[in-house]
């Protein structure tokens, strides 16, 4: 009688447990690693998934990355801005001409004094719409900007500190939002910073997609702007859950709670594949590195012996060590980068000549190194950091060095990033293990290897000050030819694998999974997706 | 019982600013800078300089505690630092989704146990007694996080009977006591019942037992009261001190699992403090341990009433 009453009641039940909604066609839902929606107004938070996911498919900017190709690096193309130009007399005026054809998601049009309102809100502190919040995460990224002018309906002129001709590739990160909107939210609200969240939580840009509705912590949904000046999408709506747990974004795909994740636990790629879950990944302009200390008295100040690190690398066992999921770095960039230049010192597995360079320092087998590395066991970018430290100090033990581990919690090894390595937050590090984007120049190298940026200013952690180097950087700032900018970027490129400034170990390939129904998809050379390529099957 | 309860109020204003203070002191002594949560970590120190001018990090601390707790007294628990919103906001629905949630898993391991805890108290030394204690063992040494991981991989994974994630097919803006929704608070409900019901088992057993071996049940059933008049007589006298166990269950589910909110995607408090806690984001922190604080006090203090009105032997003035 029970058996038949059970058996009943799970006849009874099956037909609603199994009816889960199927997503309509053409809706995309996304899994990201954020564990809150990035912010929607404009200038997003949580690093570039942020601006992968809420910059780019709600706003433009005056310039964009070519996300159209999988097999050659993301460059700089014209977005908002048609042509830009810098001013042969004064070089730290930039004429930019803007699209004739563009307009918000509420309906207004998008021209010049909407590009000087966006530069207002995070440059103008007497602006009213001046946002603090914003100014973080847009500032820091376009350093030399100071303001805009408008010249006529459709032009506008940037004026940067000093010669810059970086400026382009900085604008990818400055997003245009509707001054109409905010104005309209503003009437409404008590401050301007009770109408920026207003303006987040309906927000207005001139994407390929809008929002539709926003639910705090949970989920946003994006439509299709069927009014998009360029290629429109071709999904109807896209959905973005924050799911923070690898595990369970894993088993979110394969349970058909969405359609692509990003960022899928390792081990459970194998899982994925046997249940024809589609992995994708290529190589993205992240550097996994171990950043050498150049205070006084630092054995890293030799070149010998940052040459022999990055020499006793086994570089591909590391990439075995995650199931593939990395490529072998030999400098910021990849050969083939316009960037890359041509460095006579090539970064490679050859312990033989590391022991070599080792013993021409002073360290063998009587006198062994013992060297300081500050690392985190976890964090955005890092990818697995512990076993990966782990693989390195076994590896660097072969040729008699000895690697020391102090492990900081990841916002810990950030703040000390900042602070530099003579401080007392480094503890003595010789190396600090911080993995960062390789976007545009500034943040590839310029912060890294000008000495104007040593700590705290920016990330020259090390305190490397060469004047070759400041001179190198000058040159690439100055050159506003595009091919010339290029050319003295490589330069600088070269010379720096040339005086290994780094222990370069990894480029992160950006693992995503996804069901098989998503097609179009192209996974570029980019941090970023452009997600009006994909569509549903 | 009036000035009691007065009484009772007035302490948790100490214990409240305690929880306030020590929650405070422990954000600002970890490692880490709350600046991180709204600047990127490569940004030039002067940015960093002025956004912490801007949010008021740069005074020291007891002005930065004093100004929070002025506000607090007014009702605002500041803005996020990461997203900008209020953080009452985020709170409210956080606290709404974990209440359903707690609710759901405290009546399912409260029902559990009271029966296996029931059944193994009056059948002591039997088999019945033994399976129950293995259950009540293995539910309070079961990793709950791992529990989940298991059930998600069994029934969302591998047979696509219920959902993994998420509060809803539309998110928990959307909640009804619908089987759309309710499917999705099947798993982490049962995930989260485990503890309780295991402490709800092993409490309930020892108080039925001690109490059968009371005096007035074997006069009861002298008097031929049959086994359904003796079980009453049982419940009535177990239940304050069940109820003491209850209230102390539902408050630690009201503080809301961290790893339980993070595995299933629930947006709870769990899951809120989870990502205020990486992002360094104090004021999210802060406002969602005091107002849990709170509601812990304020839930003791409703357990105590409830004591009283059960059993008139306990005095509460």
């Amino acid at each position: 009688m029970l058996r038949r009453l059970l058996m009943a009641a799970c006849a009874a039940a099956l037909p609603a447990i199994s009816a889960a909604p199927a997503a309509a066609q053409g809706t995309l839902r996304i899994g990201m690693t954020a564990a809150d929606i990035p912010l929607t107004h404009g200038q997003p938070d949580q690093g570039f998934e942020g601006n992968r996911f809420t910059g780019i498919p709600l706003y433009d900017g005056l310039t964009a990355w070519d996300l159209s190709a999988a097999d050659r690096p993301s460059v700089v193309i014209p977005a908002l801005a048609t042509a830009w130009a810098v001013d042969a007399n004064d070089r730290t005026r930039w004429t930019f001409s803007l699209r004739r054809d563009v307009r918000f998601h509420d309906g207004s049009p998008f021209n010049a004094e909407a590009v000087v309102w966006n530069v207002r809100k995070v440059l103008d502190r007497e602006a009213p719409h001046f946002d603090p919040r914003q100014v973080g995460l847009t500032a820091s990224r376009m350093p030399t900007l100071r303001r805009a002018e408008v010249i006529d309906e459709f032009t506008v002129a940037l004026i940067t500190a000093e010669p810059d001709s970086l400026l382009p590739i900085n604008l990818t990160n400055l997003f245009m939002a509707s001054p109409t909107h905010w104005a309209a939210k503003r009437a409404a609200a008590a401050s301007a910073e009770a109408a920026w969240n207003a303006f987040a939580a309906d927000p207005s840009g001139t994407g390929p997609f809008r929002v539709t509705r926003f639910v705090p912590r949970e989920r946003l949904e994006m439509a299709r702007n069927d009014n998009y000046w360029g290629t429109r999408a071709r999904l109807d709506r896209v959905i973005l859950l924050p799911i923070p747990e690898a595990t369970a974004r894993t088993a979110a795909l394969l349970s058909n709670a969405v359609d692509w994740i990003e960022a899928p636990a390792p081990d459970s790629v194998p899982q994925m594949r046997a249940r024809n879950m589609v992995i994708t990944q290529n190589l993205q302009p992240h550097v996994w590195p171990w950043q050498p200390c150049f205070a006084a008295g630092s054995p890293m100040t030799d070149v010998r012996i940052r040459r022999a690190l990055n020499l006793a690398i086994d570089r591909e066992g590391l990439r075995t060590l995650l199931s593939g999921f990395m490529v072998p770095a030999q400098g910021t960039v990849a050969p083939g980068h316009p960037w890359w230049g041509n460095p006579s010192f090539a970064i490679r597995t050859d312990r033989a000549e590391a022991r070599r360079l080792l013993a021409e320092a002073g360290y063998g087998p009587n006198r062994p190194l013992t060297l300081k590395v500050q690392i985190s066991a976890s964090g955005s970018g890092q990818m697995q950091p512990l076993a990966m430290n782990e693989f390195l100090q076994q590896d660097l033990r072969q040729v008699g060095i000895n690697i020391e581990f102090d492990v900081v919690e990841w916002n810990t090894l950030f703040a000390n990033w900042r602070n530099g390595c003579a401080h007392a937050s480094a503890r003595g590090a010789h190396m600090t293990n911080v993995s960062f984007a390789a976007m545009d120049p500034f943040f590839a190298m310029v912060r890294f290897w000008d000495s104007k940026m040593a700590a705290p200013v920016s990330n020259n952690w090390g305190g490397f000050n060469d004047p070759r180097f400041d001179a190198m950087v000058a040159e690439a700032r100055n050159a506003f030819e595009p091919a010339a900018r290029d050319a003295a970027l490589a330069r600088l490129h070269a010379a720096g694998v040339d005086e290994a400034l780094f222990i370069w170990i990894a480029h992160d390939v950006a693992p995503r999974a996804m069901n098989p129904r998503v097609r179009g998809y192209v996974q570029p050379q980019s941090w970023f997706v452009d997600l009006r390529l994909p569509f549903i099957q | 019982m009036f000035f009691y309860l007065i009484r009772r109020l007035i302490y948790a204003i100490p214990i409240a600013l305690a929880v306030g203070f020590v929650c405070f002191m422990l954000v600002q002594i970890a490692p880490g800078d709350p600046i991180n949560a709204i600047v990127p970590p490569d940004a030039p120190q002067d940015v960093v300089d002025q956004v912490r001018r801007d949010y008021g990090l740069d005074k020291p601390l007891p002005v930065q505690f004093g100004i929070w707790l002025l506000k607090v007294v007014q009702g605002d628990l500041g803005r996020s630092l990461a997203t900008g919103r209020p953080v009452w906001s985020d709170l409210q629905s956080a606290i709404g989704n974990t209440l359903t949630l707690a609710a759901t898993a405290s009546l399912l391991g409260f029902i559990l146990g009271c029966v296996l805890g029931g059944l193994a108290g009056t059948f002591r030394g039997s088999i019945l007694d033994r399976a129950a204690v293995t259950i009540a063992v293995a539910g309070v040494s079961v990793p709950h996080y791992w529990l989940g991981m298991v059930l998600v991989v069994i029934f969302s994974v591998q047979y696509n009977w219920l959902p993994a994630m998420g509060a809803g097919p539309g998110g928990s803006a959307d909640w009804a006591w619908d089987w759309e929704h309710m499917q999705h608070l099947v798993l982490p409900s049962i995930t989260l019942a485990v503890i309780p019901m295991g402490i709800v088992t092993r409490t309930v057993r020892g108080i039925v037992a001690e109490i059968m071996n009371q005096e007035f049940v074997v006069a009861l059933r002298g008097k031929g009261l049959t086994g359904w008049g003796v079980f009453l007589h049982v419940v009535k006298n177990a239940a304050p001190n069940v109820l003491a166990v209850l209230g102390l269950q539902l408050g630690y589910l009201m503080g809301g699992s961290i790893l339980v909110e993070t595995v299933f995607s629930w947006p709870g408090t769990g899951l809120l403090l989870n990502s205020a806690i990486f992002q360094r984001d104090l004021p999210v922190l802060q406002g969602t341990i005091l107002v849990l604080s709170l509601f812990f006090v304020a839930l003791n203090l409703l357990v105590d009433i409830v004591q009283t009105a059960l059993d008139p032997r306990i005095k509460r003035a």
